[in-house]
């Protein structure tokens, strides 16, 4: 079976594949506007992918260890003692493997249901601008064609992250994951971006991508750095190596391990070395030094700094406090982007870089504390600010947000196997969501033009309430169940699960991680409740709001069920959500996949199920369910009602903002940096280099100059030698005036170019 | 660092510069008691400073010739050849300088005390200059010769060329100073010490505390903010301006005093100091040479206004003399290129004194008469005018019988002496050898324009102005025409490790 | 000869901080326009030159550093005078400080 780990490549290749496809012939693939042929490539290119993941998940089933299975070298520099050797070798492992399969499997889920929803969306768009005919369909030409060269672009970049061996080629992913997160937040970059109540505030789309691009690249900047500490540290980047070399820096002095390899130590049974090693992992004191240039601090200190500074990172990818101001602005994407970066892939980047590097934090107990409260904190925030959105999506943002820290809480604990478990679960039924709000938007749009379609609202505003129609906002939703059955269900059935209520999938993960919490800390335990609390409770609001009750407007009185390539993929993705749990199901001491996991987290461990925490979280949901029916289901909400919990007063307006963390960021951070820009601009820029620099000095000595040479082009077969000569002097000479312009500065600016020239030929001279 | 003793400090020694400067100092109080239409008796008494210092120096040059060179101030100051020949030099211009403004002053209604006053303390900071041996007494003399001097420029307020001109030159040549005392911080960290001989000792045989890195940077800043002084490329840009601006009289001064202040520090500083980094400095130096005559030379072609003519005139003379700096690098060379150098100072001093003399002779009332037009026809109306403007133009240009002409054939043997295994010094004759060709073409528009053109060339020679103009013309053909006595005199005008 | 305890703070810290502040000065005296901002740019470069000096003489336990300090001040304050009269007197004609309303001259 070991040879089936070496087609592993193609589950790479595939998706680059598609986008290659995409690229060059995804125009010429779509002779009508009907056409589906890029979707449909795209889609089989990551079916493809999800093929092989299982075959990959086979291969391992008959040899756990996996394989690592070179590709190219990359980078393999220096001899003696510093070398740098970047191997790109794909990681295929039991952790990997269960990227893979959700990466791909939901990701492939996701692609079919892109085909028909994208339809609808670049229809639709191509209408509010006003094509018609041969440019619409120029229009949806360039559009489907990208769309799904970015979707598979991707997915692939998830899947080069994920099957990384090292922190650097895990970096290239990160980055490249990063850009088309970028490129497809931006998707509608020419497209006006839409504040809460619909009015359109002049920026275009392209900034949400913009701000997911810079947020993310704070993150960016702790993973290059923790990148750099564990190459000078351990001395190279693979995993295998970092974490025994970490390891055996504890016993031995540093300059003992740097040679050391992974390979050198299997036989010694690594597993048992790592159990061991967790049992005592917080006693132990870390003290070894380690050479960083003129410091040498411990190594405890070292794995503690590598450690946070990852953090970092993950706070970025993972939508974490306090870096994940990027991912409700992600909604301006396509609702498909929005699912994939949500479920499948982008966001558990965080979760898995973690718990690839469980090792280091278990020697790190300090940052294990500081990420779980980190994720605890985000999921109790997060959760809270969901409570109060309207609109569909960003309501299912924030749940994300708040499901992610819930993982990050996790791992934090040394929870890695619930981690990764709500990870899969949470993929299932958080892109049942996303397709699902996809498919009610979808039937929202189509209500609204089918009601204007009928000319009968043509000049009056829409339904009774100001608001401009906008297909997300929940206030102008309400009895969809009627419309749009299918949806329905599915939707219940996604909520239900997200809201942790059993059987369901969610319940078995979420309730791994409270139970996870419980035993190591109080504090994010009751975080985490609450914010389980929070969960359900929003959610009932939002399946009462959007699907029970009278319509609310037009739009909602004239909804349609989605085609059945958008309803297929949530029925499957339903079913996943219902029995995802099986996949760790804690009866009997089963824990499929902790099992599988163990085999190769080093540091995982596998909880057995706790009836009392089960218990407060299940009921807790059922109250909070119960809650949400008394104030939206009982008395649903009518045509211009407003919210109940606005009699909460600040309270809501504090939630419904957010926390105010935007504005917060935009006066820490945003305002000043602009000033500063338009500071070098204006001043810097502008005044000084443009005005000063470019004007008076290397334009005019650039006149002079060209004046100079041209004359004796001019005048030297003209005029005889001499008389060249002396005009060409008496040229130079009124050139040369030019360049003593009168301004004090520009003499200052002289004397320091005098400066500048002799101290470099100075620092020439003699440092070279 | 040991306690100064009355023996060490050598009062008698630094006697010509203590009377300028004190004479100065009650100059300025007698000043008070001077009625506005008395202010000539202030002319009077600063040139009766200027004499008894004069007279105190001609003591110091016999002293010298029977003993030697003497350190003052212990060790931060050095009396010897090189500085007595320079402080002679000084004190000429500086009395050139009072006849030049004697008449000029009622009649531009800029008569004020100050102005005497203020030259006799620019000149005594010139005269310190010369015989600084030590970063903080470059300084102070520079910082001495200097405020005086933005202070004159800006003399015709409210002429706004005047105050412009004080403006750019002040704002400006704080700036230098600036790089000029950083230099000397950072020589200090270096080398552990400030006087010249403490830096060599530390560069070269490893003092207190030697960081050569630190000296050298030094060494490159106190090079800029000297190079602003002199006028040398690219450090040169204020002159122009701040030459036209300035009343002319001043700028007369400044163009010879200055400049000259400015060569007796950079010398000293880089041929005490930092011989041992010779062919670093003497590389730039050789380089900021060329620079300052192609374009001090080309860019006077241009020019219309004589007095901005004669700043470019006195950017591109700065080139020469630091041909003669950079020759000075050579142990075997470092005599005959420091004499070059002083003489060639001492016939520009007179050579650009009588240059301006005429030029204040043709300027009105209102400041305007000094373009190059104006002299249109001056040889019918003034005759000795015109003759004495062409001897000061030849000179200028180097053309014998003018001491400009022996000034430049010193400079340049000495040059191609260095030149022998050095083509950097070698192209750099060749290019002063060019530029001063080159230079004819201005120089000598103004014989020209006045034998030439017709024109009413008209002018003002009053007594002062008379006497200032015979005594430069006079020296100008003595020093082409039998220079060996002050050849002579500035064969002695070396330069001294503080004794 | 080095008193060990006297040398807390690196003397390179203080260089860098003087190097600092003296390319501050320099920046300010580029792109500054008002001539009054210019001469503090100026100054700034000149207490830069200072604080290299206590520094060093501080590392080598030499006073010189420590007068030349007192001379560097004395004449800043000269320039002060005569650069505050020469901008009061600019000011009186031209009614503004902007240096680069000052280009009467130029070529």
């Amino acid at each position: 079976m070991d040879g089936l780990f070496s087609i592993v490549p193609l589950i790479i290749l595939a998706p680059f594949t598609g986008v290659l496809i995409n690229v060059f012939f995804g125009r010429k693939l779509m002779p009508r506007r009907d056409s589906v042929a890029p979707g449909v490539i795209a889609s089989s290119m990551a079916g493809f992918s999800f093929l092989i993941a299982v075959l990959m998940f086979f291969a391992l089933l008959a040899n756990p260890a996996g394989a690592e299975v070179p590709v190219l070298t990359w980078i393999n520099v220096g001899d003696g003692d510093f070398t740098l050797h970047i191997p790109w070798t794909l990681k295929v492992d039991t952790l990997s493997s269960v990227m893979m399969l959700v990466v791909t499997g939901v990701g492939t889920l996701i692609h079919i249901y892109a085909i028909g929803y994208m339809h609808g969306d670049i229809d639709e768009k191509a209408a509010s601008r006003g094509l018609e005919g041969e440019e619409a369909l120029d229009f949806k030409r360039r559009r489907y064609a990208r769309f799904f060269a970015f979707f598979n672009l991707f997915l692939g970049s998830m899947l080069v992250l994920v099957t990384a061996n090292n922190y650097l080629m895990m970096f290239v992913g990160w980055e490249l994951v990063g850009l088309c997160s970028y490129l497809l937040i931006g998707f509608w970059f020419d497209s006006p971006e839409k504040n809460e109540a619909g009015q359109i505030i002049g920026v275009l789309n392209s900034s949400a991508g913009r701000k997911a691009f810079v947020v993310n690249r704070v993150g960016d900047f702790g993973m290059l750095l923790a990148i750099m500490l564990i190459f000078w540290s351990f001395g190279t980047l693979e995993f295998d190596d970092v974490f025994a070399r970490a390891e055996c820096m504890i016993e031995a002095p540093q300059a003992e391990c740097l040679t050391l390899s992974a390979a050198e130590l299997a036989p010694q049974g690594e597993g048992e070395a790592a159990a061991e090693e967790h049992g005592e992992g917080e006693a132990r004191a870390l003290t070894t030094p380690i050479a960083l240039g003129p410091f040498a601090p411990t190594l405890g200190v070292v794995v503690t700094a590598i450690t946070l500074l990852l953090l970092l990172g993950a706070t970025g990818k993972s939508a974490q406090i306090p870096l994940f101001v990027w991912l409700p602005d992600a909604m301006a994407g396509p609702t498909p982007v929005s699912a994939l970066i949500h479920a499948a892939t982008m966001v558990t980047a965080g979760i898995y870089m973690i718990t690839r590097s469980n090792v280091l934090y278990a020697m790190a107990p300090v940052s294990g504390m500081v990420v779980a409260v980190i994720g605890g904190a985000t999921a109790f925030v997060a959760a809270s600010i969901a409570v109060a959105q309207f609109d569909i999506k960003r309501v299912l943002a924030y749940s994300t947000i708040s499901q992610l820290g819930f993982m990050i809480a996790a791992v934090g604990l040394g929870g890695y196997i619930a981690g990764i478990f709500h990870l899969a679960t949470h993929a299932f039924f958080k892109a049942l969501l996303f397709l699902g709000s996809g498919s009610v938007i979808h039937g929202m749009e189509h209500g609204h033009h089918h009601a204007h379609g009928q000319g009968e609202h043509h000049d009056a505003p829409h339904g009774e309430d100001e608001r401009p129609f906008d297909p997300q906002d929940m206030r102008q939703m309400g009895g969809l169940r009627k419309h749009m059955p299918v949806t329905t269900w599915v939707y219940i059935i996604g909520a239900l699960a997200l809201a942790g209520i059993p059987p369901l999938a969610g319940f078995w993960s979420k309730d791994e991680i409270l139970l996870d919490a419980s035993l190591n800390s109080t504090l994010v335990y009751i975080l985490l409740t609450v914010a389980a609390f929070f969960t359900a409770f929003y959610m009932g609001r939002q399946v009462f709001m959007v699907f029970y009750g009278s319509e609310r407007t037009e739009a909602a009185r004239h909804a349609q069920e989605s085609p059945p390539v958008m309803t297929i993929p949530l029925i499957v993705l339903a079913g996943l959500s219902v029995v995802g749990g099986l996949i760790n199901l804690p009866v009997g001491g089963l824990h499929p996949l902790g099992r599988w996991l163990e085999e190769s987290v080093a540091n995982a461990h596998i909880a057995s199920f706790n009836i009392l925490v089960a218990t407060i979280s299940t009921v807790l949901a059922l109250v909070a369910i119960g809650l949400s029916y008394l104030l939206y289901g009982r008395k649903p909400l009518e045509e211009g009602e407003a919210d109940p919990l606005y009699s909460t007063g600040p309270v809501f307006t504090f939630l419904n903002r957010k926390w105010y963390w935007d504005e917060l960021y935009a006066a820490i951070f945003v305002r000043p940096y602009n000033r500063l820009g338009d500071f070098l601009a204006n001043a810097v820029d502008w005044q000084f280099w443009h005005d000063f620099v470019h004007d008076r000095i290397i334009a005019d000595a650039f006149q002079g100059w060209a004046a100079i040479l041209s004359r004796p082009i001019d005048l030297g077969i003209v005029d005889g030698a001499v008389n060249g000569v002396a005009q060409l002097v008496e040229s130079t000479s009124r050139s040369l005036r030019r360049v003593q312009t009168g301004y004090v500065r520009n003499y200052a600016l002289a004397v320091l170019m005098g400066v500048v020239a002799i101290l470099a030929y100075l620092a020439i001279r003699f440092l070279v | 660092m040991n306690l100064p003793t009355l023996e060490s400090i050598n009062l008698a020694a630094s006697l010509p510069v203590l009377i300028l400067a004190g004479w100065a100092c009650l100059l300025t109080a007698i000043d008070l008691f001077i009625s506005p239409e008395r202010k000539h008796w202030t002319a009077w008494l600063a040139v009766l400073g200027l004499l008894a210092s004069g007279v105190a120096l001609g003591f110091e040059a016999v002293a010298y010739s029977q003993r030697g060179a003497v350190s003052a101030f212990g060790d931060m100051a050095v009396v010897d050849g090189f500085a007595l020949f320079l402080q002679g030099v000084f004190l000429l211009s500086a009395f050139l300088g009072i006849l030049l403004a004697l008449n000029y002053l009622p009649r531009h209604n800029i008569e004020r005390g100050e102005y005497y006053t203020l030259l006799l303390f620019t000149t005594s900071g010139m005269m310190l200059m010369a015989m600084a041996a030590d970063l903080i007494v470059v300084f102070l003399a520079l910082e001495l010769l200097s405020l005086p001097l933005y202070v004159l420029s800006g003399f015709a307020h409210p002429r706004l060329d005047s105050e412009e001109a004080a403006m750019k030159y002040f704002l400006l040549g704080a700036f230098a100073s600036g790089f000029l005392v950083y230099g000397i911080a950072l020589t200090y960290g270096g080398a552990g010490t400030t006087l010249l001989s403490g830096v060599v000792e530390a560069l070269v045989g490893g003092g207190p505390a030697p960081n050569p890195v630190l000296a050298i940077v030094g060494m490159g800043l106190i090079l800029v903010g000297l190079g602003f002084k002199v006028a040398a490329v690219p450090f040169h840009m204020w002159t122009p301006d701040v030459y036209q601006g300035a009343p002319t009289p001043v700028t007369a001064f400044m163009s010879v005093g200055a400049k000259a202040g400015g060569f007796a520090a950079l010398l000293r500083v880089f041929l005490i100091a930092f011989p041992a980094t010779g062919d670093t400095w003497g590389v730039v130096i050789a380089i900021i040479a060329a620079l300052t005559m192609i374009l001090g030379n080309v860019v006077a072609i241009s020019q219309s206004n004589v007095k901005r003519m004669l700043a470019y005139s006195s950017i591109a003379h700065a080139g020469y003399v630091l041909v003669a700096v950079a020759a000075a690098r050579y142990p075997e060379v470092e005599p005959l290129a420091v004499s070059a150098a002083v003489f060639y100072l001492l016939t520009y001093a007179v050579t650009n004194l009588g240059a301006f003399a005429i030029v204040i002779a043709l300027e009105r009332d209102d400041g305007t008469g000094v373009e190059v037009e104006d002299f249109a026809g001056l040889a019918k109306t003034r005759p000795w005018l015109a003759i004495a403007m062409t001897l000061f133009m030849l000179s200028l240009t180097g053309i014998p019988p003018s001491a400009g002409m022996v000034g430049k054939f010193f400079v340049f043997q000495a040059a191609v002496q260095a030149s022998v295994g050095d083509p950097l010094i070698l192209t750099v004759t060749i290019i002063g050898v060019l530029t001063s060709v080159i230079s004819a073409f201005y120089y000598l528009r103004i014989p020209v324009m006045m034998y030439f053109r017709d024109g009413e060339g008209q002018a003002n020679v009053q007594p002062a102005l008379g006497v200032a103009l015979a005594l430069t013309a006079l020296a100008t053909f003595l020093l082409g025409v039998v220079p060996a006595p002050f050849l002579q005199m500035a064969r002695h005008a070396l330069l001294t490790l503080a004794g | 000869m080095l008193n060990e305890t006297v040398f807390l703070v690196p003397t390179s810290y203080f260089v860098i901080l003087s190097a600092v502040l003296f390319s501050i000065g320099v920046a300010g005296v580029l792109l500054r326009r008002n001539a009054i901002l210019i001469f503090m740019s100026v100054e700034l470069m000149l207490n830069a030159a200072n604080l290299a000096f206590v520094a060093f003489a501080r590392s080598l336990l030499d006073q010189g550093g420590q007068v030349f300090v007192f001379f560097v001040m004395t004449v800043a304050a000269a320039e002060v005078a005569i650069g505050l009269a020469l901008i009061v007197a600019i000011f009186r004609s031209k009614r503004s400080t902007d240096i680069d309303e000052l280009n009467s001259m130029e070529g």
